[in-house]
C-alpha cells in the first residue's frame, strides 16, 4: 500500500495536534499512543497531545535506556521504546475458553473476547512493518487467529516519521527507513520550524476520511521538500547494520560456530528480548481450574523459546541450554522465518539489544557468525550473494 | 446419606516467620472454598483442632535447624501421604541460612547472653534435605495464587501449573519497565524463577530472589551487570546472600564473586 496522491497532505499546526486526537476519539477509537511511565516512554491510552512525551527523548545501547529532556519541545523526538503493537493485537493473557457442570453435562464455553477499535497514534514505520509480519503469521493461512483478526481490522494507525533514531536501530538494513512509507492509515511527519507543524498524509480510505475531516490547509512544495530532507536526514543517521546477504544460509551452515557459546556464556535466558520484540508471537496455554466458581478455563499467555518449558515435551526440554536457546532465536528470527513466512523476523527496531539485561547485540552476533562462517574458509567464497 | 469424607489438611511450622501460613490465611475469597474442599486437621495457627494424622496433604513451613526440628520432620513425612514445602525457608533453607556462611557460636554470643543453653544445628536447611518433599512452593512468603493452584492441583489429581521462565519474562508481560536497564536498579529478576508475578519490579523495587534461582541461572552474568549498574563486590555478596543464601547457585556465585 503506498500513499495516496501527495496533493491530499495537509498541515496542522503544533497548537493543531490535538484535532487529529479529537477526531480519532469522536469516532469511537481507543487512542494508544507514547507517553511517560516510571522511567520510559511506553504505549499507553492518552487523552490528550499533553500525555505525549514533549521535549523528551531517550538514549539507548546495549542493555541501557534513559530517559532524557530535549532543548526543543519536539512532540515526538524519541525512538521505539520497551512497548509495541502487538501487546494490543496479541494481548499478553487471554481466556480462550470455560468449561462448567450443567445440569450434570460439561459444557464448553467459548470466551469471545471483545475488539474495540483501537488508534496506534505515534507508531513508527518499523512497528508498522512488524504488523505486516503479524498479520501474515496471525491472520494468513488457514490458522488465523479470529481474536487478532477482530482486532486487526478495527486497527487505525497513525504512523510518525523518526527524525532522531537512537544508535540501537537498524531499520534500514532491514528494509525499512525511518519514514513510514506504506502500511498506515495516516503519516504524520513533524516539523521543527518554524513554525513547528505536522504534515498529516492519509495512506488509506479510513485515513483519507480522517484527513478530509481536517480543517487545515494543504502542504505547500516547501514542506514537502522539508520532509523529504528530513527524511533523508534520518537515515543517514543510521549507523548500525545488519548485513543481510546470504545471512540464511550462512547461519543454516553455523549451527556448531563458537560465537552461539559465547553469546551464551553472557545470554541469561531470561527471554527479555522475545517479550520487547513487535514480531515475537510465540505463546502457551494454561489450564486451570477453580474450587470458587466450579469452572475449569483454558488461558493463552505470552511465552518465549528461552524458557526450558517451551521445548518440553513428553519426557524433557529439547533445548536444555541456553545456548541452543539463544541460538533457536536467532536463527528462527533471522533465517527460518523466511522460509515460514516468507520474510525476516526482524525489522531492525534495535528493542531486543536496548532491552536486553545482558547487552547482547543481534546485530553483533550476527556479524562475528558471518566473520568466522565455516564455509567462508574454502575457496568457494565470493559466490554468495 | 454418608457424609463425605474430606482430604485432611495439616499445616506445620518449623523455623520461620509464620508469613507462609499467613498467606493462606490471607486467602479471602478462597478461604471458604479451601475449608469446604478440605478437612483442616492441624493447624495451630488457625485452629484449635489438633488430629493426629495421618494427613493427606502437609504443608510444611519453615527450615529445619534444630535436633528436635530435625527429628519433628521425620515423623511429619510418616504420617502425611503428600507433604509439600512452603515457602522460602522450608525450600532452601530461608534467610536464617545465613549462619550457614558464618561462625554459629560467634552469632549466638552477639545475640543471647547465654548460648550455651541453645540447641541448635550449625546449619539452616530446606526440607528435602531431610525428607521427601513431593512438591515446592517457593517464595518469601509463597504466592497466594500457586498456593491456591497447588492445593487445587492436589484435590483435582493433576499437576500444578507453574511456570519455570525467569521473573524478567513476568515483568514484562506485566508492562513494567525494566529497572535495571531503564534505571541501573539492582534487579535479580533474569535469574530468580516466576512465581511472584514481579512484585518488586511493579513496585519500583529490584527483584531480591525470594522465589529462588530458575533453571539454569548465569550467575556470572548476573555479577558482571550487578557490576555494571555500579555495585560493589561486597554488595554484590550481600544481594547473593539473601533469602536463598543457601541454593547452590546463589552460594556458590556469592563465594565466585571475591
Ligand atoms: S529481533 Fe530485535 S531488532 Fe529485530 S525486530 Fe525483534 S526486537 Fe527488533
Ligand atoms: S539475549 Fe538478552 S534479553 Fe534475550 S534471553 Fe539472553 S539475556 Fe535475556
Ligand atoms: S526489572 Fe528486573 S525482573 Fe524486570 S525485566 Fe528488568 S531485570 Fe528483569
Amino acid at each position: 500500500m503506498s500513499a495516496l496522491s501527495t496533493d491530499l497532505v495537509k498541515v496542522l499546526q503544533r497548537s493543531e495536534l490535538g484535532w487529529l486526537l479529537a477526531i480519532l476519539r469522536d469516532r469511537g477509537y481507543t487512542v494508544v499512543g507514547p507517553t511517560i511511565r516510571d522511567a520510559a516512554i511506553v504505549l499507553d491510552e492518552i487523552a490528550s497531545v499533553e500525555d505525549l512525551p514533549i521535549g523528551m527523548t531517550a538514549e539507548e545501547g546495549p542493555g541501557g535506556y534513559r530517559l532524557l529532556p530535549r532543548s526543543d519541545d519536539a512532540v515526538f523526538g524519541f525512538g521505539v521504546g520497551p512497548s509495541t503493537a502487538k501487546r494490543w493485537l496479541l494481548p499478553t493473557s487471554r481466556i480462550l475458553w470455560r468449561t462448567r457442570l450443567i445440569d450434570g453435562t460439561l459444557t464448553v464455553l467459548p470466551e469471545v473476547a471483545e475488539a474495540k477499535p483501537v488508534a496506534l497514534f505515534g507508531i513508527r514505520a518499523c512497528d508498522l512493518q512488524a504488523v505486516d509480519i503479524l498479520d501474515r503469521v496471525c491472520a494468513g493461512g488457514c490458522y488465523a487467529d479470529s481474536h487478532y483478526v477482530a482486532v486487526r481490522e478495527r486497527l487505525f494507525t497513525v504512523a510518525v516519521d523518526c527524525a532522531d533514531p537512537p544508535s540501537t536501530c537498524f531499520c534500514t538494513s532491514m528494509g525499512g527507513s525511518p519514514a513510514a512509507e506504506s502500511g498506515f492509515d495516516i503519516r504524520l511527519t513533524e516539523i521543527a520550524g518554524p513554525p513547528h507543524r505536522f504534515l498529516v498524509d492519509p495512506g488509506s480510505e479510513a485515513g483519507s476520511a480522517i484527513v478530509d475531516a481536517l480543517q487545515a490547509a494543504l502542504a505547500s512544495e516547501e514542506d514537502l521538500a522539508a520532509r523529504a530532507s528530513q527524511a533523508g536526514q534520518a537515515s543517514q543517521r543510521i549507523t548500525k547494520r545488519l548485513d543481510c546477504r546470504g545471512l540464511r544460509e550462512i547461519l543454516e551452515r553455523n549451527a556448531e560456530n563458537r560465537t552461539w557459546d559465547e553469546a551464551a556464556t553472557r545470554c541469561f535466558a531470561c527471554g527479555s528480548c522475545t517479550m520487547v520484540c513487535p514480531t515475537c508471537f510465540c505463546s502457551t496455554t494454561k489450564m486451570s481450574s477453580s474450587m470458587l466458581t466450579g469452572e475449569s478455563e483454558c488461558e493463552r499467555q505470552w511465552d518465549s523459546c528461552f524458557s526450558e518449558q517451551f521445548s518440553f515435551i513428553h519426557g524433557g526440554s529439547v533445548r536444555e541450554s541456553t545456548m541452543s536457546r539463544y541460538r533457536q532465536w536467532v536463527t528462527h528470527k533471522l533465517a527460518a522465518w523466511h522460509e515460514q513466512f516468507g520474510v525476516s523476523g526482524c525489522v531492525g527496531c534495535g528493542r531486543c539489544i536496548a532491552w536486553c539485561p545482558a547487552g547482547i547485540d543481534i546485530t553483533e552476533v550476527a556479524s562475528t557468525i558471518r566473520r568466522s562462517d565455516v564455509a567462508a574458509k574454502r575457496p568457494t567464497v565470493g559466490k554468495e550473494h | 446419606m454418608k457424609p463425605r469424607l474430606l482430604p485432611k489438611l495439616a499445616v506445620w511450622k518449623f523455623a520461620s516467620c509464620d508469613g507462609c501460613q499467613l498467606s493462606l490465611l490471607n486467602c479471602e475469597d478462597e478461604l471458604l472454598a479451601v475449608t469446604s474442599a478440605v478437612e483442616i486437621a492441624y493447624f495451630p495457627e488457625a485452629s484449635s483442632n489438633r488430629g493426629a494424622g495421618p494427613f493427606d496433604i502437609s504443608l510444611v513451613e519453615g527450615s529445619i535447624t534444630t535436633p528436635d526440628e530435625r527429628d519433628r520432620i521425620q515423623a511429619v513425612r510418616r504420617r502425611s501421604k503428600v507433604l509439600v514445602a512452603i515457602g522460602a525457608c522450608a525450600c532452601s533453607g530461608g534467610i536464617q541460612a545465613l549462619r550457614n556462611f558464618g561462625s554459629d557460636v560467634e552469632l549466638a554470643r552477639s545475640v543471647y547472653p547465654n548460648p550455651e543453653l541453645l540447641s541448635i544445628l550449625e546449619t539452616s536447611t530446606p526440607i528435602s534435605d531431610h525428607v521427601t518433599v513431593d512438591l515446592e512452593l517457593r517464595g518469601c512468603p509463597v504466592s497466594k495464587v500457586q498456593l491456591i493452584e497447588a492445593l487445587q492441583a492436589l484435590l483435582d489429581g493433576r499437576k500444578p501449573t507453574f511456570e519455570n521462565c525467569s521473573v524478567c519474562e513476568e515483568c514484562k508481560r506485566g508492562g513494567t519497565t525494566c529497572l535495571l536497564v531503564s534505571k541501573r536498579m539492582p534487579c535479580l529478576g533474569p535469574v530468580t524463577v516466576a512465581g511472584c508475578g514481579a512484585l518488586c519490579p511493579a513496585f519500583g523495587r529490584g527483584c531480591y530472589g525470594c522465589f529462588g534461582p530458575k533453571e539454569s541461572p548465569n550467575m556470572d552474568a548476573m555479577t558482571s551487570s550487578l557490576r555494571n549498574v555500579g555495585l560493589s563486590d561486597a554488595d554484590i555478596v550481600r544481594m547473593f546472600r539473601g533469602i536463598n543464601a543457601n541454593t547452590p547457585a546463589m552460594a556458590n556465585a556469592a563465594k565466585d564473586v571475591r
